[in-house]
């Protein structure tokens, strides 16, 4: 099983490197851009889990260390790699 | 003063902290390693400036797991004194001894400059050499060092008097225009409930020594001595 997990930062936490590419992507011609936030991606694979086990199992591993929840949210997708 | 200097892997001012203690005062002072499970007793324990495990996920997400801070973190529940400089501080708030968290400096970039701090409280064993409002004068190297907390737990802090040290000018006014790393309230240095835990990123430790023109530092480690 492959977990995609995204980790950005909370809304109301400033995000100056999201600012910085946000004022460089409507300064190259895209006026549009409204808003960027930068994160992290990671993919963890998972072996000998049911899906229903890998849900809890990966929630806990972004609470505990994955993401600081203090400043940061995050997000997850399972998929199934057989 | 019995105190413990840890050492993990990528610590680089724990040399420093070590130097302070053990030459300068005169203070019995050992080597803790990061894979220790066991902590001898100590009065003092630091955890150091430097990038621990590389900064890797986040400055002190993984420190924070290794297994000496498991006795650390009991230590600091039953009262004992922690000082964490920089990293050391990243550790304590990841750790959850201390609220909040460490971002990223509002101008993305790494900060390595003297910066004068206002002491806000010398009621901790840290701080109780210096004057309230004292201005110190303390170098700064960091680029996760913006100190956040939100709006409810910022003002619990100040209503228990855990704001010990703010950014500020030399002559002690601290605002916006003071603020190097966009740390909420710039809030340098924060400490726990009892006051036995201290985190601040300015680092004392390189202002100590008296070959140093600047020994500002000295007040911390002189309040520390002190109140041992």
């Amino acid at each position: 099983m492959l977990a995609k997990i995204h980790v950005t930062l909370k809304k109301g936490v400033l995000d100056p490197q999201g600012k910085a590419v946000h004022h460089a992507l409507n300064d190259l011609g895209y006026p549009e851009v409204e808003g960027v936030q930068i994160g992290k991606y990671m993919e963890i694979r998972l072996a000998g889990v049911t899906s229903d086990e890998a849900e809890k199992r990966v929630q806990e591993m972004c609470e505990k260390l994955l993401a600081n929840t203090v400043i940061e949210s995050y997000r997850y997708t399972l998929e199934s790699t057989e | 003063m019995k105190c413990g200097v840890v050492v993990f892997p990528g610590s680089n001012c724990d040399h420093d902290s070590y130097h302070v203690l053990k030459h300068l005062y005169g203070q019995e002072t050992h080597w803790i390693w990061h894979k220790d499970q066991v902590l001898e007793p100590f009065d003092l324990i630091v955890l150091p400036g430097g990038f621990s495990y590389g900064d890797y996920l986040r400055p002190g997400a993984i420190a924070r797991f290794s297994p000496i801070m498991k006795s650390i973190i009991k230590y600091a529940n039953a009262g004992g004194r922690v000082l964490g400089i920089c990293n050391g501080f990243q550790i304590l708030v990841e750790s959850g001894l201390l609220p909040g968290a460490l971002r990223r400096n509002a101008s993305q970039k790494f900060i390595c400059k003297y910066v004068h701090l206002r002491v806000e409280s010398n009621q901790t064993p840290y701080t109780s050499r210096c004057e309230k409002n004292a201005v110190l004068k303390i170098p700064v190297a960091h680029a996760e060092g913006g100190y956040f907390v939100e709006p409810e737990t910022l003002k619990a802090l100040e209503d228990q008097d855990r704001i010990i040290l703010r950014y500020s000018d030399a002559a002690g006014r601290s605002d916006a225009t003071t603020n190097p790393n966009g740390s909420v309230g710039q809030i340098a240095g924060v400490a726990n409930a009892e006051k036995n835990v201290l985190g601040m990123m300015p680092h004392p430790e390189r202002c100590a020594d008296p070959l140093w023109p600047d020994r500002d530092g000295r007040y911390i480690f002189d309040s520390l001595i002190h109140s041992s």
